[in-house]
């Protein structure tokens, strides 16, 4: 039986981490994720929780902390944003070169200058090729199912790897949403507890992070791509198992109202609930328009997006992070990339905008129809569009 | 390259990588031949040794080692030659003579 409570997705997420029963959590506040930690704070302070909470003094340290704290055997969580996540990069491509399941709530932030706190994908966007297996939540109980299921999927002896789970900044951090919760017996039914085969023993010792020359490291970087790209039909038994259980599917790229679509809209994220209000209000017009929902980042998933454009003549896909200097969006590009030579009757059109907390609204999110088909068919002399944006 | 750093016949495929590059044992350094990076070798004069044990304090790795009369040599094996004992011995009783001079 589950009850359904208002939250917001700081709280969403934080929730989900202390119905996992996490053992470790090493964090270094930050806005806007600080009510994620700040949350789990208390419960280990009011017993709520049996945890070690690791306040570190920077995010670098907060990352080396959950590196070691995973490497024991210990179920570990932490959450950042934009700087902070930027200040554990590096420790970013440990824990996942490592095979080290830990999962991580991003309150997706713009990244300065100009300083800022508010929303966008800048900081997501910079992880792509970490090695993290990625989700983007679109409202609070896909933060807190999302939340819920990487532990399972992290942990499983088939996976081991990190988890990252994006969530918007304000929009959804510091948003109130009801969000149906399980009781603690489901949760302990699904997720069985994490052991790694080469836990941390003085009784045991191993080797571990060694130096490889160049005569090995390529063998190992294959080894860990291949191994990265064969989670995904290990995270859709999982999402469908939790579906089986809470009621809830998920899938890497989810459809709405795109059965026989000639235009199709993909965006990431929070934004994408405003882009079904402007598909519903299209479809209503008689256009024959859907929209697809991209949950899984990384790995990224191949097939289903060639399943989700099947029969769809243009494909605009909106980003929210600005590629200074690049070809277009990291989402456009990627998208690009992938169906070239293998969609090429598909016309890909990308456009940017929501930048930094700006809000983009319903007739916004038509405009990008409109322009995005118009592009489609007629091309564009800009390698970069963006909608919103004065001039 | 040197012959123990390359050997084709033992070098993985991806296939055959370790999980995690985690090698199920510890201590793999100790097998681990650095004294081939060195280009000057250090030569202790024994009978200038005062014993102060100066270089087995400095040497940045482990490579001296004391000898059974209580002077001090440098395990070649692990030595990288940087020099460092020879600079500090204060009886000058340490060279660096170039590898192969």
């Amino acid at each position: 039986m589950s009850k359904r409570v208002p939250l917001e997705g700081s709280f969403a997420t934080a929730e989900a981490a202390r119905m996992a029963d996490v053992d470790v959590i090493a964090a270094y506040p930050i806005t806007p994720q600080s009510h994620i930690i700040e949350r789990m704070s208390e419960f280990v302070h009011n017993g709520e929780l049996k945890a070690a909470f690791v306040p570190v003094e920077s995010e670098h340290s907060a990352m080396s902390a959950c590196w070691g704290a995973s490497g024991a055997g210990a179920r570990t969580y932490t959450a950042t944003a934009s700087q902070g996540f930027f200040l554990m990069h590096e420790v970013l491509y440990f824990v996942a070169g490592m095979r080290l399941p830990v999962v991580m709530a991003v309150s997706n932030r713009a990244v300065g200058p100009p300083a800022n706190i508010w929303g966008d994908y800048s900081d997501a966007m910079s992880a792509s090729y970490t090695g993290w297996l990625q989700v983007f939540a679109a409202n609070n109980q896909e933060i807190f199912d999302f939340t819920l299921s990487a532990f399972r999927i992290a942990e499983d002896p088939r996976v081991l790897l990190p988890f990252m789970i994006h969530m918007d900044g304000f929009t959804l951090s510091h948003v109130v949403e009801a969000v149906f919760l399980p009781e603690q017996e489901e949760v302990d039914a699904f997720l069985p507890p994490y052991k790694h085969p080469y836990a941390y023993n003085p009784d045991n010792p191993c080797c571990y992070g060694s130096v490889m020359s160049p005569a090995t490291y390529g063998e190992l970087k294959k080894a860990q791509d291949v191994h990265v790209r064969g989670t995904i039909p290990v995270i859709k038994e999982i999402w469908k198992e939790f579906g089986d259980r809470f009621g809830r599917y998920y899938k890497p790229i989810d459809s709405y109202k795109a059965e026989g679509a000639k235009t199709l809209l993909m965006v990431a994220g929070g934004l994408s609930e405003t882009a079904k209000i402007a598909v519903d209000k299209r479809r209503e017009q008689g256009e024959s328009v859907g929209l697809l929902t991209l949950h899984l980042w990384r790995p990224f998933p191949f097939e289903d997006l060639y399943k989700a454009v099947e029969g769809a003549e243009n494909l605009v896909v909106f980003d929210r992070a600005p590629t200074l200097g690049g070809p277009t969006g990291p989402i456009i590009g990627e998208m690009k990339a992938a169906l070239f030579g293998v969609r090429n009757d598909l016309r890909v059109a990308g456009i940017l905008g929501a930048f930094c907390g700006r809000n983009l609204e319903v007739t916004e999110f038509e405009e990008v129809i409109d322009r995005g088909n118009a592009i489609c068919e007629r091309g564009s002399q800009e390698m970069v569009e963006t909608v919103g944006i004065r001039g | 390259m040197a012959k123990n750093q390359v050997r084709p016949s033992a070098l993985p495929k991806w296939q055959d990588c370790e999980f995690g590059n985690i090698l199920p044992y510890a201590g793999g350094a100790k097998e681990y031949k650095t004294g081939d990076w060195r280009t000057d070798r250090p030569i202790v004069d024994a009978s200038k040794c005062i014993k102060c044990g100066m270089c087995w304090l400095m040497c940045p790795d482990a490579c001296i080692v004391q000898t059974e009369g209580g002077t001090y040599d440098a395990n070649l094996f692990y030595c990288k030659g940087c020099g460092i004992c020879a600079q500090i011995c204060p009886k000058d009783a340490i060279t660096m003579v170039e590898e192969g001079a």
